[in-house]
């Protein structure tokens, strides 16, 4: 997993609420054994009109949102399936971090695991982030890990949440099966006592 | 001792380790996989030099984008049998036992789990497939994995979990003719949105609950996540005994006694605390059906669409009156008498014998609507071949309705299983998301009994109009 340590970024605003997995990446994507290339089906059936052309209505297809690596979403980002290829695709897109004030727990997890950094803020915070984004799409915001802390435009910083040991494999770029596997003495006593 | 909640009470039996400021371990009895979020996973194990800790608790089936025509009409495309390959060669490679396709004992994960007894009160069961929260009906911690845990189990047969805050939903009173488990589920989703669950397991209580089969009991469960909530429980008691007993894989004879004792235990004690209750009546439901694009947008079937002004904040309007426009629906009509053009009975929710047998019980001596396309997919081989001694493979194709093989089918629509852009389509499954059934479909997520009165009415309709006349 690629280190994340500070990340500033011009951003994409996408204010829908409750954007499920379903839209970040449609299941017909699904029959793929990769990891890599479901970038380009980010979002598919609202990024590409009935012709396979760009839909020039979508955020991101605007000339503003190309090279940004932060998405400004709705609350609930994430929820619906398990699918781990909605932050293959996110991350495959380019993004390294998402910014809402709320994420489905299954997405959350599986984000966390692939270098993609979900950032919680307040509604006050969130509103005021995304209306300056809308404003102005060559605004620069920066998130910084080891402090938990994000920075918008003038005077605006707010802090965010993350467990401890999300943030500590994010900032090592440790893979999280590593530190499991240290455990198999443990895991092979609690097999015995059980059986 | 502290009185305990029933999910604490199974966490509590798991952790293997639990270090300051880290996550614990938490030890997975059973893993369920399929083909569509192991194969990365596999490759993960192998690009390490890792092998499955445990594959014999391990089990492998394929159902997404399996074909549930006629064995004679199999069309696959390319990409999904790469990847039915794929988990042929994982599970022969690394030693799992898999229900493959074409196997007698093949069909839906989350059928089959529980039907064959691999499913008991109190393991901890995941499945990269976020309807694991299922067999938590029978008293398990049940919940969706991503494909990197499924990865993390298979090596190690654990997970690194926080531990989640728990949530009743107490539902107490008896239900009305006509209104069923999947109208509780929908009424649940209603009242607390799609991410009023997020972060609790849910525990559900009460003497409706109690009142469930099995099958009624798995379609609560399995739609908690669409609360928001990873894992739905609900405590082990004669009716989860009754159904376990004498399965292919839950223990027998003295095993089993003792099997009974300990399942005995798995239940909030008096005393215990949640973070948080929720209280549904269930002699005030009516049967329910969504309007909107995620299954938080539900309402009584009688009821109108909402209006804009009912939503408070700007954001949630904008999300109401995008998906009036992806519905093609009015915010205050009526959808009693809406046309629909597809009717779609089966999935991980709604596709086991008491589905099939409510659903029959409408088509009997009756005919599908004209130009309404109605299929019934069962749950798995096992159900099929129950359907089709009960003789409700009949009634389905009389009325006019397809009878299909097993699989998740039009749920997910990865198998040639599809809306059409535009088509409505009353579903027993579970995501009304848009797209889901489909590019450009449109889904009013029901029960059985509701999905089949659609289907003969052409119209969105009340069940019990049909059930009484």
């Amino acid at each position: 997993m690629a280190k994340f340590t500070t990340l500033t970024s011009h951003a994409v605003p996408l204010p829908a609420e409750n954007v499920d997995t379903d839209q970040i990446i449609p299941a017909r994507f699904l029959k793929v054994t990769d990891k890599n290339g479901l970038g380009d089906s980010l979002f598919c059936d609202w990024r590409y009109l009935g012709d396979g052309s760009d839909n020039p209505e979508f955020v991101l297809n605007e000339p503003a949102s190309q090279g940004a690596q932060i998405l400004i979403a709705g609350n609930n980002f994430g929820s619906g399936s398990s699918r781990e290829h909605a932050p293959w695709a996110l991350v495959g897109w380019g993004f390294r971090a998402i910014i809402s004030t709320g994420f489905a727990d299954i997405f959350e997890s599986n984000s966390l695991k692939n270098g993609l950094l979900p950032v919680e803020v307040s509604a006050d915070v969130h509103k005021a982030l995304m209306e300056a984004v809308q404003l102005d799409r060559s605004m620069k915001i920066t998130i910084d890990l080891p402090t938990q802390s994000v920075t918008g435009l003038d005077g605006l910083e707010t802090t965010f949440p993350i467990d401890a040991f999300s943030k500590h494999c994010l900032l090592e770029g440790l893979d999280q099966l590593g530190y499991l596997l240290s455990f198999d003495g443990q895991i092979t006593s609690y097999e015995q006592q059980r059986t | 001792m502290e009185p305990r909640t029933l999910f604490q009470k199974v966490w509590d039996d798991h952790v293997v380790a639990q270090e300051p400021d880290r996550p614990a371990v938490l030890y997975i009895d059973l893993q369920l996989i399929h083909e569509v979020t192991s194969p990365q996973a596999f490759t993960g194990l192998r690009e390490r030099g890792l092998q499955v800790r445990r594959p014999d608790k391990t089990i492998a089936t394929m159902d997404h984008s399996t074909p549930t025509l006629p064995k004679a009409l199999w069309v696959i495309d390319d990409q999904a049998k790469a990847q039915l390959g794929m988990l042929e060669t994982n599970c022969k490679e690394f030693g799992v036992e898999l229900f493959a396709l074409g196997d007698s004992r093949n069909g839906i994960v989350h059928v089959i789990g529980p039907e064959r007894g691999f499913t008991q009160p109190g393991k901890t069961i995941v499945c990269g497939d976020s309807h694991t929260s299922t067999h938590g009906a029978f008293g398990a911690l049940a919940f969706g994995i991503g494909t990197s845990e499924v990865e993390h189990v298979l090596a190690t047969q654990c997970l690194l979990q926080r531990k989640a805050k728990t949530l009743e939903v107490r539902v107490d009173g008896q239900l009305m003719p006509g209104v069923t488990a999947k109208d509780i589920i929908l009424a649940l989703c209603a009242k607390i949105g799609t991410h009023g669950g997020t972060g609790y397991v849910i525990e559900f209580t009460g003497s409706a609950i109690r009142a469930l089969d099995m099958e009624a009991r798995m379609t609560v469960c399995n739609m908690s996540i669409e609360a928001g909530a990873r894992a739905g429980m609900i405590a082990p008691d004669e009716t989860t005994f009754e159904y376990l007993k004498g399965r292919e894989r839950v223990p027998q004879g003295a095993d089993w006694d003792a099997a009974v004792e300990r399942w005995t235990q798995l239940r909030t004690d008096e005393g215990a605390k949640f973070d948080k209750t929720v209280v549904l009546d269930a002699s005030k439901l009516e049967p329910m059906i969504t309007y909107g694009t995620n299954p938080g947008m539900g309402m009584q079937i009688s009821e109108t669409v909402p209006r804009l002004d009912s939503f408070d904040d700007f954001s949630q309007q904008a999300a109401f009156e995008k998906s009036m426009l992806y519905m093609g629906l009015e915010p205050g009509q009526a959808l009693l008498g809406q046309k629909i053009d597809v009717v779609f009975i089966g999935s991980c929710t709604n596709s086991r014998i008491s589905d099939l047998r409510m659903a029959a019980g409408v088509f009997s001596g009756r005919k599908v609507a004209e130009g309404v396309r109605t299929l019934v997919v069962p749950g798995s081989h096992d159900i099929k071949k129950q359907a089709e001694s009960e003789g409700l493979d009949q009634i389905f194709k009389e009325a006019g309705a397809e009878w299909r093989e097993p699989g998740c089918s039009m749920c997910i629509a990865m198998n040639g299983d599809n809306l059409e852009p535009g088509e409505y389509a009353v579903s027993t499954s579970n995501r009304n998301f848009e797209g889901r059934q489909g590019k450009g479909g449109r889904t009013f997520l029901a029960s059985p009994l509701t999905a089949a009165a659609a289907a003969i009415t052409g119209k969105v309709t009340d069940p019990r109009s049909l059930l009484l006349s």
